[in-house]
């Protein structure tokens, strides 16, 4: 395990640095300069220059590519363009958003997914298993942004259980800001849940058609033991991975999702950004969403090995 | 057992059906907004008009500046139909040559060089790329294309070169190869038309995906810009409106929600059509 760790390890570093790569000269490469832009149209050459100084941009490409990454690594992420503060605290205060909304919905994602899709495959060709997996269907189809505009319709305006939007802050307490997270994280994790538990359902009917599983049934074990002590723990290696890219879809879904509930995280900053062309803020956030993508998987990768003892010694 | 699997005949047929049908009311609808629509969706027919509920002038009602929500949809589904299909043919277009090449060197540098690349772009979902090159050219539908198609790439790819991986041992291409023929000729004239079915049915899925993503882009400004209509920036309007006019936010989501249900169900139903097998094992 211990080697598989670190070839793990070394291929995540590699993956790190040329996502970086990708990020910083696709937006090293934009066209306008940003001092100009920062100062307006009437700004003086030397003014403009003097920024350019100032921001770093009279350096070489790779000396800029190194002082980004070094600056990052100590978290220093560099000075906002357009708000003239230091874009790591910027990123503090959204992150202590996005990143429990996104946690929060895979948690709804796997609460819901596990139990709907288990069941469904106990129940396989039945009656409840078609409505289930019809359901699921809808689920997938249905785009998350509207379903949370839907919610917004029936638990904000209608029933008024929540709050349309907005988020009070973590030191409002925990519950009034978890609630606040409700709405969203739910929106998130209905579409995630419905795939999810797709997976789960057809991974469970692969392993339960397995020799083992006619091999546990025939020393005595009942359908249900066989399920549990056999056929669940094989299931979860295709279920993993599936988790694994959704918590990339959920962190970056959340982009969309705060948009419809007001919540002022990442991905609000994000498309701020964009607008205000502030692209030191783009570029970072970008990148610090590429690495949790990046690290999960790595996570999925460790995971599996401790699933399936096989996996370690394949790659 | 006998009795699951008689219902699941019946009902992937049948999900085939409605499938091909949601899809076909989502292309025609785009098709004949060429031609005609119910009102002029560029033009405010009249202001005094605005926030109508459905009626039996406007069935879909009207927006907040009076324009027939009905007309906005059908010109709205050139745009999510056209960006979608884009993305899927640029998929197809660059993935499948690259995941025959990477089969054809299964196990070479090239195939580790086009299978690595191909997990770096997995690393940025769709979203990530629109945000990157938005904020390098600016927001538009061809950046929506470009985004999506991106992200397609790596899909078709993988899927091509594991399909073709195991074509690779038939007997009738290692008898192509006894005649002489070279990788890239038995690529396209054995292993590409034995993977049709694979294709057809990951690009119906892609282009279902395609649509949910170009809706979500336009949602956040990054796709169609206006005067384009578009159903996802159709939603970004009523999320304002939705106290006054909730109406407003119903009918684009229900035409996004009906295309890709459509399709995905038209891609269940082909893949079972396509693989019998997995009809049988009730996958």
């Amino acid at each position: 395990m211990g080697i598989y760790v670190v070839k793990r390890l070394g291929s995540l570093l590699i993956s790190l640095i040329v996502a970086s790569l990708v990020i910083f000269f696709a937006l090293e490469v934009v066209p306008g300069d940003p001092a100009s832009f920062m100062l307006g149209l009437n700004a003086q050459p030397d003014t403009v220059a003097a920024l350019r100084a100032e921001l770093g941009l009279n350096e070489p490409l790779p000396q800029r590519y190194a002082s980004w990454i070094s600056g990052m690594a100590v978290g220093d992420f560099g000075t906002s363009y357009t708000y003239r503060t230091p874009v790591e605290g910027m990123f503090a205060d959204r992150l202590v958003i996005s990143l429990p909304l996104a946690l929060y919905a895979l948690s709804l994602t796997v609460l819901i997914a596990f139990p709907v899709g288990i069941w469904a495959a106990t129940k396989r060709g039945s009656l409840t298993d078609v409505t289930v997996m019809g359901a699921t269907q809808l689920g997938i189809a249905i785009p998350n942004f509207w379903f949370g505009v839907l919610i917004v319709i029936a638990f904000a305006i209608n029933l008024q259980w929540f709050a349309a939007g907005g988020f009070p802050g973590w030191d409002e307490g925990f519950f009034p800001a978890m609630k606040a997270l409700t709405l969203p994280a739910v929106a998130l994790a209905l579409p995630q849940a419905s795939i999810l538990a797709r997976v789960m359902r057809s991974s469970l009917l692969d392993t339960l058609g397995e020799d083992y599983i006619r091999t546990a049934r025939a020393k005595g074990l009942t359908r249900r033991q066989a399920l549990w002590r056999h056929a669940l723990r094989n299931a979860l290696i295709p279920v993993l991975t599936i988790i694994g890219l959704q918590f990339s879809f959920l962190l970056a879904g959340g982009i969309i999702i705060e948009k419809v509930f007001f919540l002022p995280g990442l991905g609000s900053l994000i498309l701020q950004s964009i607008s205000q062309r502030d692209l030191i803020v783009v570029k970072s956030a970008v990148m610090i969403l590429v690495f949790a993508v990046i690290f999960v998987n790595f996570l999925v990768d460790l995971a599996y090995a401790w699933v399936d003892p096989r996996l370690r010694r394949g790659r | 057992m006998k009795e699951g699997g008689l219902i699941r005949a019946v009902l992937t047929s049948r999900s085939l059906v409605i499938g091909l049908l949601l899809t076909f009311i989502a292309v025609a609808a785009a098709l004949v907004s060429f031609l005609w629509t119910p009102y002029d969706h560029t033009l405010a027919d009249n202001i005094a008009n605005k926030l109508q509920t459905p009626s039996a002038q406007h069935w879909f009602g009207t927006d907040q500046l009076g324009r027939d929500i009905l007309s906005m949809i059908m010109v709205g589904a050139r745009t999510s139909i056209a960006v979608a299909f884009v993305a899927v043919g640029i998929g197809m277009g660059l993935g499948v040559p690259l995941g025959l090449a990477a089969a054809a060197r299964r196990g070479g540098l090239l195939d580790e060089i086009i299978m690595r690349t191909n997990d770096l772009i997995f690393a940025f979902p769709s979203l990530l790329i629109a945000i990157m090159i938005t904020a390098i050219f600016g927001p538009s539908a061809t950046n929506a294309i470009i985004a999506i198609g991106i992200f397609n790439i790596p899909v078709f790819a993988r899927l091509t070169r594991a399909g073709a991986l195991s074509l690779w041992t038939k007997d009738y291409v290692l008898s192509a190869r006894v005649a002489g023929k070279g990788p890239a000729r038995i690529s396209f004239e054995h292993i590409l038309p034995n993977i049709t079915n694979l294709l057809i049915v990951q690009g119906t899925i892609q282009f279902s995906l395609g649509i949910l993503a170009e809706s979500a882009l336009s949602f956040v400004g990054l796709g169609a810009q206006p005067p384009t209509p578009s159903w996802g920036r159709m939603l970004t309007d009523s999320q304002t409106l939705i106290y006054i006019a909730p109406h407003t936010a119903l009918f684009p989501g229900f035409a996004i929600l009906l295309t890709v249900l459509g399709l995905n169900l038209a891609g269940d139903g082909l893949r079972d059509i396509f693989d019998p097998r997995i009809r049988r094992t009730g996958r």
